[in-house]
């Protein structure tokens, strides 16, 4: 298992800016920075609907991408990404959370931040839940599982 | 409102994912080792997610009281909110769901998007997965 140190100014700052960025795109483009549906949004044209804010999307996308390339410039060790569990887990965990972050219609930014910071009780309940069952998972799969 | 034919709701979105990129990247969020080692409450737990949310709780509650105080946004004609406010099946089901699979992964959709050209086998596998899953949902919903 990889240990990783609590880092609590780095994870302040970089608090602050994901926050800060959600504030930004409410105050210039009155949207919620909630990544599920925004990438869900940029493949909508795939199902026929609408692609009026196709760009913004990919815009906001393209800015996530590109920023840990920048970060990466300037240090190695803030980009360092290090996976515990092994690949099949990550393929599965992947389909539990495309489904799911569409069937409860957000995920860790659109409900945990966002919502959350609207004081929205579908974001507060969902944050919860998601926050619940995903604790539960990691005791099953390192103390029962043996992972 | 253009700027030589790019929009500023286009340019607006790009420095926003940007801002909202770099907050992932310096506080880790996008590597899933510190995922895991906070939801693992039963290891070395590292409550660095905890901060991070704490933080980004503050600004944008404070920040979103600010903004949405005012008649709209910049670069729109209205602010887009989500409307409905029962808390239904469909969400909990979800959100559990998904947390299940960010308990597996130690990702979710934001730092695995993040972490996409940083060229890990194992966020790809992930971004694909993701993808498949979100067609599963949206595509049945279609039908």
């Amino acid at each position: 298992m990889e240990i990783t140190e609590f880092a609590p100014i780095t994870a302040a700052i970089g608090g602050a800016l994901i926050g800060g960025a959600a504030v930004m795109l409410m105050a210039l483009n009155g949207r919620i920075a909630g990544i599920s549906g925004i990438v869900a949004g940029i493949m909508a044209p795939l199902r026929g609907e609408g692609r009026a804010d196709f760009s913004w999307r990919l815009a906001f996308v393209a800015g996530l991408v590109l920023a840990p390339l920048i970060v990466g410039l300037f240090s190695q060790s803030l980009v360092a990404v290090a996976t515990p569990h092994p690949l099949w887990m990550m393929a599965i965990g992947g389909l539990f959370v495309g489904y799911g972050v569409r069937l409860g219609s957000g995920c860790t930014s659109g409900h945990g931040v966002c919502g959350v910071a609207r004081f929205s009780r579908r974001s507060i309940a969902a944050t919860a839940t998601f926050m619940a069952t995903a604790i539960v998972t990691v005791l099953i799969l390192h103390g029962l599982a043996g992972y | 409102m253009a700027l030589r034919g790019i929009e500023m709701r286009t340019l607006s979105a790009l420095v926003a994912g940007l801002i909202f990129g770099l907050g992932l990247t310096v506080s880790g969020m996008i590597n899933p080792a510190k995922i895991i080692s906070f939801l693992d409450i039963a290891g070395k737990w590292d409550p660095s997610l905890l901060v991070v949310m704490a933080a980004a709780l503050a600004v944008a509650s404070i920040g979103y009281r600010i903004v949405l105080s005012r008649e709209k946004p910049a670069f729109e004609p209205s602010f887009s909110l989500p409307t409905n406010s029962v808390i239904d099946r469909p969400l909990i089901v979800g959100s559990a769901l998904f947390g299940v699979g960010w308990g597996l992964a130690g990702l979710c959709p934001g730092p695995a998007i993040a972490a996409a050209a940083l060229g890990h086998v194992e966020i790809y596998a992930f971004l694909i997965a993701l993808v498949a899953g979100m067609l599963l949902k949206d595509g049945l919903k279609r039908a």
